[in-house]
């Protein structure tokens, strides 16, 4: 499998707060690969890095094309970001948050992407008039999907997307993940703090600690070993 | 007698919606710079007496005729607007609110010293290109100028809601105003939204003055007591709302005729012409008392 995202010794500070120190990750094509570890340990930073959120040292490659410049470049380069806390824009309706996604990419006709997107989501096409604010969690974080598809990305970056969600709407979350993995090859990083829904859902994991990549291996591989399991993942 | 009264209550319901259109104009110009910026544009009355300026100038110095001059002004007006954002206000748009409050107080200072330095402070005449005609219809009279005055202002807002509510563009400058940081994650260029809505305030503005200047007379200070009633229908419709700037417009242009009206017979007799400009600030005093967020406004919800 060809590499997409290549991440070599990238560090990032929030003022005098070193955030990251030393993050080396590598993403294949048709990857779902989840980055995993406690709060405070740099997961959130590692994908505002990529997304040029955060200004960084070290280099970031997407198909072997170096990333610089802000959010904008990023998006324009093939990177959907769905940041922590849904991401929708709850003043405007579901239709305008999908459209807002393929914001970025050019020449296509959005009415036939967000038939496409709806086809994931079917309630989206029947609710498309409702402010994104008085959707459901779970619906906000399902827009928030539907909208970073939108843009047909390269790589989607999903940051906690169990955050506040019941268990129900998490499982059927990475579900469709899984299968927009599956049937479309969608390339996927995710951070989680549920270490065992990310592992179910991925091939691959990485484990941060304090702002360094601690191990990494499959899934399978972290989730069968118990001794990892209790001392980074705890579960 | 009645009668009588009848046609000078609908004739005074005219002009106020007339002048009613060119405050909702200026207020819908504060609010799409409220919404993007965060601030009042203190200097958006003197852009606008600029702008009408240089309509003036083009057709009394140049002799152009003022559909060009009307369209050209608009265009220099958009690319100013632009101009001001990325030259003035952007390098202290990271700091203090109040940092930009006092930028665009010095800007009103600034674009009213070089009026004058230009064209000096005499009045001069800018024609109305509706005509000096009066119509009456079945015993109103209504001015020309007027019907073309409401006309233009609604128009203009029609204009302005298509191009918000379906264009690409106007979705990016609403994301851009509502939620700077997820728009540039969908690709949105912000800090260009943000001068693209300086461009649009002053065109909005650009229009209201050269609507006003043809029944108040064209002066350095034209727009200044129009600005006083914009901010006044802003506040009313509710600062964040671009409907409630144009009904706040139309509703305290109506309400100071009504005033008007009712004074001469025998109502609120102690309204006088004077307390027209206190009456505007005692609406931005009652609103911001009985319900600071507007007729169409939300609550304000500090986001954390």
């Amino acid at each position: 499998m060809r590499t997409l995202l290549e991440l070599d010794k990238v560090a990032a500070r929030y003022g005098p707060v070193q955030a990251l120190h030393d993050v080396s990750l590598v993403v294949r094509e048709g990857e779902v690969v989840a980055v995993l570890g406690a709060n405070g340990a740099g997961k959130t930073t590692t994908l505002r890095a990529i997304s040029g959120i955060v200004s960084r040292t070290g280099a970031i490659e997407l198909e072997g094309k170096s990333l610089k410049g802000g959010p904008e470049a990023a998006a324009r380069a093939g990177i959907a970001h769905v940041p922590e806390g849904r991401g929708t824009f709850v003043d405007l309706t579901v239709t305008e948050n999908l459209r807002l996604g393929a914001y970025s990419s050019r020449n296509r006709s959005v009415k036939a992407d967000i038939k496409r997107v709806a086809e994931y989501f079917p309630w989206m096409l029947e609710r498309g008039g409702q402010r994104a604010g008085t959707l459901s969690g779970g619906e906000q974080q399902m827009l928030a999907l539907g909208r970073a598809l939108m843009s047909r990305p390269r790589l989607m970056l999903l940051d906690e997307p169990s955050l506040g969600l019941a268990p129900l709407v998490v499982r059927e979350f990475f579900r469709i993940v899984r299968k927009l993995n599956e049937e479309e090859g969608l390339t996927v990083l995710v951070v989680e703090q549920d270490a065992r829904i990310a592992l179910g859902a991925s091939r691959r994991a990485y484990v941060l600690e304090v702002g360094r990549v601690a191990l990494t291996g499959t899934s399978a591989e972290l989730r069968d070993d118990e001794s990892i399991r209790r001392s980074y993942l705890g579960y | 007698m009645v009668v009588a009264a009848f046609s000078d209550f609908m004739q005074q319901v005219v002009s106020g919606l007339a002048s009613g259109g060119i405050y909702a104009l200026l207020a819908l110009a504060l609010v799409i710079i409220h919404r993007s910026t965060g601030v009042i544009n203190f200097a958006q009355g003197e852009m606008a007496t600029l702008s009408t300026y240089i309509a003036w100038a083009l057709i009394a110095h140049h002799g152009w005729r003022y559909a060009p001059a009307f369209v050209a002004t608009l265009l220099i007006s958009f690319v100013g607007g632009v101009a001001i954002h990325r030259v003035v206000i952007r390098p202290v748009e990271r700091g203090s609110v109040l940092r930009i409050v006092i930028v665009t107080i010095g800007l009103l200072v600034a674009i009213n010293g070089f009026i004058v330095w230009e064209w000096s402070g005499e009045p001069q005449q800018l024609q109305s290109p509706f005509g000096t005609d009066t119509y009456s219809v079945g015993g109103v009279v209504i001015a020309a100028h007027d019907i073309g005055t409401i006309a233009v202002a609604l128009g203009i807002v029609f204009l302005l809601w298509l191009l918000f509510q379906f264009t690409k563009v106007g979705l990016a400058l609403r994301a851009a105003a509502v939620n700077p940081e997820e728009a540039r994650l969908v690709g949105v260029r912000v800090s260009w939204m943000l001068a693209l809505g300086w461009g649009l305030a002053a065109l909005l503005g650009a229009v209201a003055g050269m609507l006003t200047a043809p029944t108040v007379g064209l002066d350095p200070n034209m727009m200044a007591a129009v600005l006083i009633y914009s901010f006044a229908a802003a506040v009313l419709g509710g600062i964040d709302s671009p409907i409630g700037a144009v009904v706040g417009g139309l509703l305290i242009g109506v309400l100071l005729n009504l005033l008007s009206y009712l004074s001469q017979y025998g109502m609120f007799d102690w309204f006088t012409e004077e307390l027209r400009l206190p009456m505007a600030l005692l609406v931005i005093l009652a609103v911001l008392l009985v319900r600071p967020q507007g007729i169409f406004g939300k609550p304000a919800v500090k986001r954390v």
